[in-house]
């Protein structure tokens, strides 16, 4: 048993359990807020929105999983993970982009109901 | 036969062997939702952005799905902290919020959050008319091969008062409009869908994400459910393994609670 896993570590802990659980609900309202801001860009939006759930999966991994005080046979096996994650998201991403030059991608042709004319 | 390290570290890892076991085991999961996810940001990224579905999908459920998952995450270490002072009572009180919180988000998910989606349609006329909307009567699943086969001649259709995230026409009074139910013959229509998987990639992605983390929520909760219930017999005989044994399937549900962390925004509010 590590040391963080002690009585005395484990009382103290408890508080910031429940620090980081009102953090996560705070988090999600953030996070339906900005929904409601609408930003110009599409890119702005995934951006913010992705920037607060990394922060709140951070938060649960750091504390509710205990990364934040772990063993080095962990962070090596994570550390290992992130990278073949990173390689396999570079290749699905790069893979948008392996298309003949100058190909032109058809305008869309579809009428929303919305914007269809009254009779 | 003894198994070896189940409560006392391994010398050359400093861990018991169940939990480096469910790290691997998260490891692997990882790779799993990451092959997934970029998946969609391959299929988002390449779809025409007037046609991908926006706005579909009910995003108050979500966030008190979201609110549900989160705090049976914080009742799963706060059960397991009970654990390592020794106090069980608390243990099993937290625990059975969580396993409630489980069948909560499941309930929500299957019972309210898919049927919605079942029930709600959209068509695509011959004009180029595209709309979405209920069907009197709430049918499930009907396509427009169904309406031919049946030999109905025409549906009452309700549109929504915006096509996907489409900036609906405003009314009098400068709020959107309510558009009134249109009668639809069958021969005007080119296709019909509900949201099911086969409606398109975006439909497609989200029931094979949601239900993928739905069946870990489901196994998780059964194995929380276990250790609360018949399998709290070990704690009487071996209580630093019965600790160890609630932190494995803790992490595991901690990592079920990260992966929504994700889901969450992606499908509900980008």
């Amino acid at each position: 048993m590590s040391d963080a896993h002690s009585h005395d570590a484990i009382k103290k802990h408890r508080k910031i359990y429940l620090i980081v659980f009102f953090s996560l609900l705070a988090g999600t309202a953030l996070t339906v807020g900005l929904y409601y801001v609408h930003f110009e860009k599409l890119s702005t939006t995934v951006t913010v929105a992705l920037i607060v759930a990394t922060i709140k999966a951070s938060l649960v991994a750091a504390y509710f999983m205990h990364l934040s005080h772990e063993r080095k046979a962990i962070y090596s096996t994570l550390l290992v993970t992130a990278f073949f994650f990173a390689a396999m998201m570079y290749l699905f991403i790069y893979a948008r982009t392996d298309v003949p030059l100058e190909t032109e991608f058809p305008a869309s042709n579809y009428v929303p109901y919305s914007r269809t004319p009254a009779k | 036969m003894e198994i070896p390290y189940t409560v006392k570290a391994r010398p050359d890892t400093g861990l018991y062997n169940a939990k480096i076991g469910i790290w691997l085991f998260l490891a692997s999961e990882v790779m799993l939702f990451g092959a997934l996810f970029s998946s969609y940001i391959l299929l988002r990224v390449g779809a025409d952005p007037l046609s991908w579905p926006q706005g579909l999908l009910n995003i108050p459920i979500g966030t008190f799905n979201t609110a549900v998952l989160i705090t049976s995450s914080v009742t799963v270490v706060l059960g397991w902290s009970a654990l390592k002072m020794g106090n069980f009572a608390a243990y099993r009180k937290y625990q059975a919020v969580t396993v409630l919180c489980a069948a909560a988000f499941l309930v929500i998910k299957c019972l309210i959050e898919y049927p919605e989606k079942f029930g709600h349609y959209e068509v695509w006329k011959a004009d180029g008319t595209r709309m979405t909307g209920h069907i009197e009567g709430n049918p499930f699943f009907l396509t427009h091969k169904k309406l031919q086969e049946g030999k109905i001649e025409s549906i009452k259709f309700q549109p929504d008062k915006k096509h996907y995230n489409d900036k609906p026409p405003a009314d009098a009074k400068g709020g959107a409009a309510k558009p009134s139910p249109v009668e639809i013959k069958t021969a005007d229509i080119k296709r019909l869908s509900a949201f099911t998987p086969a409606h398109g990639t975006f439909f497609g992605i989200y029931f094979t994400l949601t239900a993928l983390h739905g069946l870990h929520v489901l196994g998780g909760g059964i194995v929380i459910a276990y250790l609360w219930g018949p399998g709290a017999k070990l704690w009487k005989t071996d209580p630093e393994r019965y600790a160890n044994r609630v932190e494995v399937s803790g992490l595991f549900w901690h990592f079920v609670d990260l992966v929504w962390i994700f889901l969450f925004p992606v499908f509900y509010l980008l």
